[in-house]
């Protein structure tokens, strides 16, 4: 699962042979004559050579002054008196020819400093950056292109455009071909204009926008600033182009995030859902199961970290059974001392375990503290896919996506093809006649109880992994996960399923236009008009069934 | 089921009176939960002052058919008419026994922490508005009513006796008591003497014998004996439909009949 | 009329009613007032809001009672209401203190602080004492009532409702966490100063507030009584027990559930509205799902569908948590979770229901 890390290393790699091949290319005209005796030019004593030189040198395109014109910056450029350039070494006591590297034998304190002021600063910048543009890293070419996009200069535009051309990083990219906008957005010429106007359209991001709305502005007589009618008509359509682009993009990221909350929400709810379907039990602990869980986690990442660093990576696989069966096992003994004296009371029953749920958090809360505790994500969790600017796919919630699909389907497999799941099956169809036949109820009962209290289990090393871990957090949960329970309709893996991804994609999706609070209000009156239609949720059970 | 044999007749067929008005009219009804088809386009007419009895195998749709006339399940298609202007299917449960259909249940459903006397009194036909109810004094003469009806379901000497303690029996005596102060027009009555005794059973005879004329009474049921003693016409359903109709010789001699209840 | 009303229980129970009202009105005051300091039967000053508090849940309780122990229906929003109810009430403080504030502003100090410059129009009219007190009663009583007509129309029913019930009031309690929402947030509405002209600080006006309380109960006991004494009450029980014979007996349960939820939640938001000045704050952690619920085992403690044994309940649980959190903070958890499981597992008829069953034997060993 390490797709980031190794494209990136790929870029890399790939840059870095563009690089060696770009350089050449361009240095191919230039003669090392050429640059040494620009370089020269820097030692100079008056500021106006000194810019000439700069901006030579920049003309050169070579990135081997690089390094003199950043000690120039520093002040830690040296001439002697042939004309010959040096730079400081870091130690400060030595100095290194700036071209060739050999080291300066004479004394320090007889070369002379090249001095510079505020507008050589400028030139030397923009210089810097047009040279930087062709790094073999990544980080400096951004850097650079952000610079230039700062510091729009119309010379620069074909530098621009090639390193565009070349340019194999998307966020480098971006930078560049903001930056190359930049500087043709004002060009006199009309095509020019309308070019890059439509550059700008095709690239779909949401930083053009203020550059767009400049096209449109008005100056302060109240005319255009921009001429050109078509231009103008190009750069609102362009306005409109992005702003539908970005329109998806969120549409995109909220069904991720929907999604993956869903996800959460469907470990949650399936448990909830067994428990409910086969016993009518409504079990007000299940959000404490979902935070054992949790905490199992935590406990499994504690162990690596201080008895297995080296494997600390892979804490978080060895949790998952450790998710799943001390939950489990909670689940399976409150089951057998508490919840099988209440079949038929489902009310009696909500409250007992509502009182379970107390004694918990309570627990929990005496042993691991009241505050959150950390749980971090393994580095193979961390990062995700940059699918285009404002879109990023982080890999721990794909994963709890993945790891929820799996689960169902475990569920889906237990309950479907195991002599287990057939009983289960039997005992929620008709416990009398299941038990007629040989089936112990109450062991099934019991089983049933810890499949449910486990799964909720992973639900909470999912959560874990994306939100905080604290005593209680089973609180936050178990209202949401109720609704899905509600809305899905009992008795039904799918009803679940389809439950916990829509509650989860609606609350992401209102969200941005409500916030958060408003949000899961509408979503509650929106379940409350839907159970008007729908009584027994998405996937009902109909006649004698749903009297049961 | 052997019961339906056709030798064992012993009783002659009651007429059946054509010339009677019809108090119920269910046509076309269709019902479907999750693609099954619990009731096919059924029509079924139903007398005015007739015992008619509805009989069928298990999943025939006997039930389904009483909570449609109820207002418990709402058809796909189809409709219910009772009397010449009253839409059923319009109707919620509590409207529909406000114009006087009264329903027994299979389980025999009675207000267990309340006495005898106050199940019967929330039976009572009366006003049942909420305010009503808030300030309500049961009058000399309901009160006699109440008492009236505990006798004729011989149930006198328990009348602030829970009914929660009641035997399954009398539990269904009382259900029927609560229907009769109800006075409705139409009863519906789903399996009234399971899990009676032979003497219970006979008892019940007489009192459904005796309320045919006054009212409606609509049985459904599978004890087939008992089917034979009180039934003035019957009606087989069979998969959702009506599969024959008619006295119960007649029903009985119907090969159609005789083919799915043998047949299986 | 009043022969109605004396039909309501039995004589026995109206002395025992009698008594205990005027032990509550009575002579608590005067062992608080009149008793010197230093005797033994002198009741403390701080003791008096404390004995209020209680009152204002018993009250909760018996509000409890009618929906859950009688009509069967388990409200966990009752918080709600309690809290709805506060608001009212608290907002009028707030605004009878304009301008005696922290900023000494015409605006409530919360505003101030958001820098709000105007009131917001849902604050208008708390000015006013009575319109307060219309409040009190409406706005409980119509959230309730919409509430209500769409859970019960859907028939939902049993455990769904009480989830149903569960969100609500983790929806409401997130909007008053809002500062937007217009009632101060996190912080909730505190720092009053009088009500009707009265300091909320002097030891007579915390009496006067308390004596107010008793006797609010005293007359929702009776109301609650007379209702469950009717033929309303029996239909209620009739609704808890077999819904769907009701139903073919002619009622319509919605109106009748309706009726007894609306009357409930209005109970309920006076209680919050006494609440209120006794305890100086109302915030929105009132509307946590765990107060609703504990709501409910102060019934089924006490014992459901008895009306005493509500009071009872709120009494018995209540004070349990003012000694616990005292001496055993840690603790306390532990004892009211046991208590849940404890009295479903054990005592489903509560407290009262050892009584009765202390009663019926000795009863039984008479004869």
């Amino acid at each position: 699962m390490k797709y980031y890390k190794n494209t990136t290393i790929v870029i890399i790699l790939i840059g870095l042979l563009l690089q060696l091949f770009a350089v050449n290319v361009n240095a191919a005209p230039t003669t090392n004559m050429e640059l040494s005796q620009a370089l020269a030019g820097l030692g100079a004593k008056s500021r106006k050579k000194i810019i000439n030189s700069v901006k030579k040198l920049g003309q050169i395109g070579d990135p081997a002054a690089i390094p003199a014109l950043e000690a120039l910056q520093e002040r830690k450029l040296r001439a002697d008196a042939n004309g010959r350039i040096y730079i400081i070494n870091d130690d400060g006591t030595s100095a290194k020819e700036a071209l060739t590297g050999e080291t300066y034998t004479g004394a320090i304190d007889d070369l002379y400093t090249p001095i510079i002021n505020n507008r050589v600063r400028r030139v030397i910048k923009t210089v810097l950056a047009r040279l930087k543009l062709k790094s073999s890293d990544p980080e400096v070419r951004l850097l650079a292109a952000k610079h230039l996009a700062k510091n729009p200069r119309e010379d620069a535009s074909k530098e621009i455009q090639t390193a565009l051309e070349k340019e194999t990083n998307d966020e480098v990219r971006e930078a560049l071909a903001l930056a190359l906008a930049l500087t043709q957005i004002d060009s006199p010429r009309k095509d020019q204009r309308l070019q890059t106007i439509k550059t700008i359209a095709e690239s779909g991001n949401l930083k053009f926008i203020p550059l767009l709305k400049g096209v449109l502005a008005k100056d302060s007589t109240g005319n255009f600033i921009e001429p050109d009618a078509e231009v103008r008509k190009a750069a609102s359509k362009a306005i409109k182009a992005i702003k539908r682009h970005m329109l998806l993009i969120s549409t995109i990221r909220n069904l991720f995030y929907g999604l993956s909350l869903g996800s959460v929400l469907l470990l949650a709810a399936l448990g909830l859902a067994i428990t409910f379907g086969l016993m009518g039990v409504i079990n007000m602990a299940h959000g404490e199961m979902l935070m054992l869980g949790a905490y199992s986690t935590y406990i499994i990442q504690e162990i690596f970290k201080n008895f297995l660093p080296g494997l600390f990576e892979w804490y978080i696989i060895a949790s998952i059974p450790v998710a799943f069966i001390v939950p489990a096992v909670v689940g399976m003994i409150l089951e057998r001392t508490i919840i099988r004296h209440l079949y038929g009371r489902p009310l009696e029953t909500l409250l007992a375990t509502w009182g379970i749920s107390l004694m918990l958090i309570q627990t929990v809360r005496l042993i691991f503290g009241a505050q959150n505790v950390e749980v971090s994500n393994p580095s193979w969790l961390s990062g995700g896919f940059q699918i285009t600017q404002g879109l990023l796919l982080t890999n721990n919630r794909i994963s709890i996506i993945l790891f929820a699909v799996f689960v169902v389907f475990l569920v889906w497999l237990l309950l479907n093809r195991t002599p287990l799941g057939l009983m289960v099956r039997a005992v929620t169809q008709s416990r009398s006649t299941a038990s007629a036949m040989g089936i112990l109820t109450s062991r099934i009962d019991m089983w049933t109880f810890g499949l449910g209290s486990g799964i909720a289990g992973l639900g909470g090393l999912a959560l874990s992994q994306i939100g905080n871990v604290g005593p209680e957090l089973g609180q936050s949960y178990i209202v949401d996960s109720f609704m899905v329970v509600v809305l899905g309709g009992v008795g039904k893996i799918a009803g679940t399923v389809f439950g916990a991804f829509g509650l989860g994609i609606i609350n992401k999706f209102l969200e941005p236009f409500t916030g958060a609070v408003l949000g899961k209000i509408f979503v509650l009156v929106f379940i409350i008009l839907f159970i008007q239609k729908r009584p027994q949720g998405i996937f009902a059970l109909k006649g004698r069934l749903a009297d049961g | 089921m052997s019961s339906l044999a056709p030798e064992s007749t012993t009783q002659s067929p009651k007429e059946i009176h054509a010339s009677r008005r019809n108090l119920l009219h269910v046509e076309d009804i269709t019902v479907s939960f999750d693609g099954f088809k619990a009731l096919n386009n059924l029509t079924l007419y139903i007398n005015e002052g007739i015992l008619h009895c509805i009989i069928g195998p298990n999943g025939a749709g006997k039930t389904t058919l009483l909570d449609i006339i109820t207002g418990k399940t709402k058809p796909d298609k189809g409709s219910v008419f009772f009397g010449n202007d009253i839409e059923l299917t319009k109707l919620s449960e509590h409207e529909i026994s406000q114009v006087g259909i009264g329903r027994k249940f299979q389980k025999p459903t009675v207000f267990e922490n309340h006495t005898l006397f106050e199940n019967l009194e929330l039976a009572l036909n009366s006003k049942k508005d909420v305010w009503h109810s808030l300030f309500v004094k049961l009058t000399s003469e309901q009160r006699d009513r109440v008492e009236e009806v505990l006798d004729i379901i011989g149930l006198s000497d328990k009348i602030n006796e829970q009914a929660g303690l009641l035997s399954h029996g009398q539990k269904q005596w009382l259900e029927i008591g609560m229907l009769l102060v109800q006075e409705p027009k139409l009863l519906l009555l789903d399996e009234p003497v399971a899990g009676m005794t032979p003497q219970e059973i006979e008892n019940s005879i007489t009192l459904l014998n005796s309320l045919a004329g006054k009212h409606t009474v609509v049985v459904v049921e599978h004890d087939m004996e008992f089917v034979r003693s009180i039934a003035e016409r019957v009606t087989v359903l069979h998969e959702g439909s009506v599969l024959a109709e008619g006295s119960m010789d007649e029903v009985q001699n119907n090969p159609k009949v005789i083919e799915v209840y043998l047949g299986e | 009329m009043l022969k109605d009303i004396l039909e309501i229980q039995s004589k026995r129970a109206w002395v025992l009613t009698l008594l205990l009202a005027s032990i509550m009105v009575i002579v608590i005051p005067i062992l608080n007032v009149v008793v010197p300091e230093d005797s033994v039967l002198h009741i403390p000053e701080y003791l008096i809001p404390l004995l209020g508090k209680f009152l204002c849940y018993a009250l909760v309780a018996l509000a409890m009672d009618l929906i859950w122990g009688y009509t069967g229906i388990l409200s966990l929003g009752h918080g709600v209401f309690f809290a709805l109810g506060g608001y009212a009430m608290g907002m009028h403080l707030m605004r009878v203190m304009a301008g005696e504030g922290v900023y000494r502003s015409e605006l409530p100090d919360f505003m101030v602080f958001l820098d709000w410059k105007e009131l917001p129009w849902y604050w208008y009219g708390f000015d006013h004492f009575w319109f307060t007190l219309l409040m009190i009663v409406l706005i409980p009583g119509l959230f309730a009532f919409i509430f209500g007509f769409f859970a019960f129309r859907s028939r939902i029913k049993g455990v769904y409702f009480s989830i149903i019930t569960q969100a609500m009031t983790y929806a409401l309690m997130l909007l008053f966490f809002r500062n937007e929402t217009g009632f101060g947030g996190n912080n909730g509405l505190t720092d009053f100063k009088h009500i009707l002209g009265f300091s909320l600080h002097e030891p007579s006006t915390k009496l006067g507030l308390y004596i107010t309380t008793a006797i609010v109960l005293l007359l929702s006991y009776i109301l609650c009584r007379y209702i469950v004494y009717s033929k309303l009450g029996r239909v209620l029980t009739a609704i808890r027990d077999a819904e769907s014979r009701v139903m073919f007996s002619g009622y319509n349960p919605l109106h009748y559930k309706l009726f007894v939820w609306t009357l409930s939640a209005i109970l309920c938001g006076i209680a919050g509205a006494l609440y209120v000045p006794q305890v100086g704050i109302i915030n929105p952690s009132e509307m946590q799902p765990a107060n609703s619920i504990e709501m409910a085992i102060w019934v089924a403690v006490g014992g459901r569908g008895t009306l005493v044994g509500a009071l009872l309940g709120a009494g018995l649980v209540n004070g349990a948590k003012s000694w616990f959190t005292v001496a055993y903070p840690d603790l306390w958890l532990y004892f009211l979770g046991a208590i849940f499981i404890a009295t479903t597992l054990f005592l489903p008829k509560g407290v009262v229901g050892i009584t009765n069953l202390f009663n019926k034997k000795i009863k039984n060993g008479g004869k």
